[in-house]
């Protein structure tokens, strides 16, 4: 499927309308959501409508920018006025939401078409989409393998040309994971840059909302567009010569898939090849990563589902309820020194983007995995998929910083490698330029392409 | 309390609510917050 910039260039060329790509994406979504259960609505009518009323805007000279006509689909865990937001679970059964999430009248006042909600792990809760109310969304690029996870319905709708781009959340990963796993771009901006308001939480201290999208490029749009700039141009190509990145080492390449592990490193040799300065730093605190994430993110999704589990606990997939009642037992003075841990990470992260433009390490430590999956082979030792999905990505939620996922290849088994570049926080548009200046040598083996 | 204290208690109140699916979870989780009373970002009242 064209991407968002080779769309906006046709349709402003006459050569395509919105109505056109629209119908496009519905007859993927009729072809192949059967297989991938990426969708848990479809809006064609309402797409199909609004994608006309955009095309006569335009023929009358009204341009909204870049996203004009663009068919993009969204995560059901975001408000639409008038729309179920199920968040995959049994638990919402009944809900309508009363008013668009922020991001959403953004989308709408740039044009955007939207062709539908996406599957997810239920209410976010986890990496690889199994446990959902209306069954697995499964991976375009091998329908017995998941496509990552949470926001995987939204990655296989892109992935495989159901949309051209998609808004997904990211609490541990969830946009950069199922990116990775797809063969997408995934980007979290930094926490708080784009609005929350109108998602359905998991942890309030860590969701973020953002874009998975074929480019960099269409990232950049997509980005600006949910900030409310929606007429926003991408950044002139700067040269990659000069540019310092800094590539995580200890912990972060110690449990890697061979094949990962072997595209993560041809990718740092291109880049150093075209002129970037490349260095190996290490995060002092790495090792407690993981269980600093548990200590805050279990915490707030307890304190958002306790009523919801005291009530209809028998409404969760098991596995979901499992866990949120282990939330429960979680000490307050735990929580504090968990909080005590975010800030020294954040600061050992800002510390390593003091001497460097962006760091850089895999999005995930292992290729999708077949789903139902407990565990992975990785160099001759089980792995538990949930720890692994995570491992690499949930460091940026603690931490708050910009992480953008890129393509860099696949597997021998055909199955996409993402690597992870990360930014100063608040510097998500830096971020993006080095993004840029980076993409032609990270992805050549790249995007969706099933 | 200790790890050794409240995983005792969590267990027995995961029993009591009929859910003994859990004793794993907070095995697991009782080694992570091990770990983290053990890191040395955290405060303490004698130093």
């Amino acid at each position: 499927m064209m991407t968002i910039e080779e769309f906006g260039k046709r349709l402003r060329a006459r050569e395509i309308t919105a109505a056109q790509i629209t119908d496009e994406c519905l007859r993927r979504i009729d072809a192949d959501n059967p297989t991938l259960n990426a969708f848990i609505r479809v809006m064609a009518d309402e797409a199909r409508q609004t994608a006309r009323d955009r095309d006569r805007e335009l023929a009358a000279g009204h341009d909204r920018g870049p996203l004009h006509g663009v068919p993009i689909s969204i995560k059901d865990l975001i408000d639409m006025r008038g729309v179920p937001t199920t968040a995959a679970s049994r638990v919402r059964e009944g809900h309508v939401a009363e008013r668009d999430a922020a991001v959403i009248a953004h989308l709408r006042q740039a044009g955007a078409v939207i062709v539908g909600k996406t599957n997810l792990h239920e209410f976010a809760f986890g990496t690889t989409n199994e446990d959902s109310a209306f069954g697995p969304a499964r991976n375009p690029h091998d329908p017995s393998r998941s496509p990552g996870g949470s926001s995987g319905g939204s990655a296989a709708s892109v992935a495989a040309g159901m949309a051209l781009a998609t808004i997904g959340t990211d609490t541990g990963g969830s946009i950069r994971i199922p990116a990775a796993a797809c063969g997408i771009v995934g980007l979290k901006p930094t926490i708080g840059e784009v609005s929350t308001d109108g998602v359905v939480p998991l942890s309030r201290t860590f969701d973020h909302v953002g874009p998975l999208t074929q480019s960099v490029t269409d990232a950049f749009l997509v980005f600006h567009a949910l900030l409310g700039d929606h007429i926003a141009a991408p950044p002139a190509p700067m040269p990659l010569h000069g540019i310092r990145i800094a590539v995580l080492r200890r912990y972060f390449c110690d449990i890697l898939d061979e094949d990962v592990r072997a595209r993560f490193e041809e990718a740092v040799a291109r880049l150093r090849s075209a002129g970037a300065h490349v260095d190996e730093i290490q995060i002092k605190h790495a090792d407690l990563i993981a269980t600093i994430y548990l200590h805050i993110s279990l915490p707030d999704a307890a304190a958002y589902h306790a009523s919801a589990l005291d009530a209809v606990p028998e409404r969760y997939t098991p596995n979901v309820r499992l866990r949120l009642e282990m939330a429960r037992d979680l000490l307050a003075e735990d929580y504090v020194r968990a909080l005590a841990g975010r800030e020294a990470l954040r600061r050992e992260i800002d510390a390593a983007l003091t001497q460097h433009d962006a760091l850089m390490l895999p999005t995930l430590p292992i290729p999708a995995p077949p789903i139902g999956a407990a565990t992975m082979d990785v160099a001759g030792h089980a792995q538990p998929v949930r720890a692994m999905m995570l491992r690499l990505t949930q460091p940026f939620n603690v931490s708050g910083h910009p992480a953008i996922s890129i393509p860099v290849g696949r597997t021998r088994q055909g199955l996409p490698v993402g690597v992870q570049l990360v930014g100063c926080r608040h510097e998500t548009d830096g971020l993006l330029k080095i993004a840029l200046a980076c993409e032609p040598d990270l992805a050549s083996g790249s995007a969706s392409a099933v | 309390m200790t790890i050794d204290a409240w995983l005792k208690a969590a267990i027995a109140d995961a029993e009591s609510r009929k859910l003994p699916e859990l004793k794993a979870l907070l095995e697991a989780l009782a080694k992570s917050t091990a770990a983290l009373r053990q890191a040395d970002f955290n405060d303490d009242a004698r130093r």
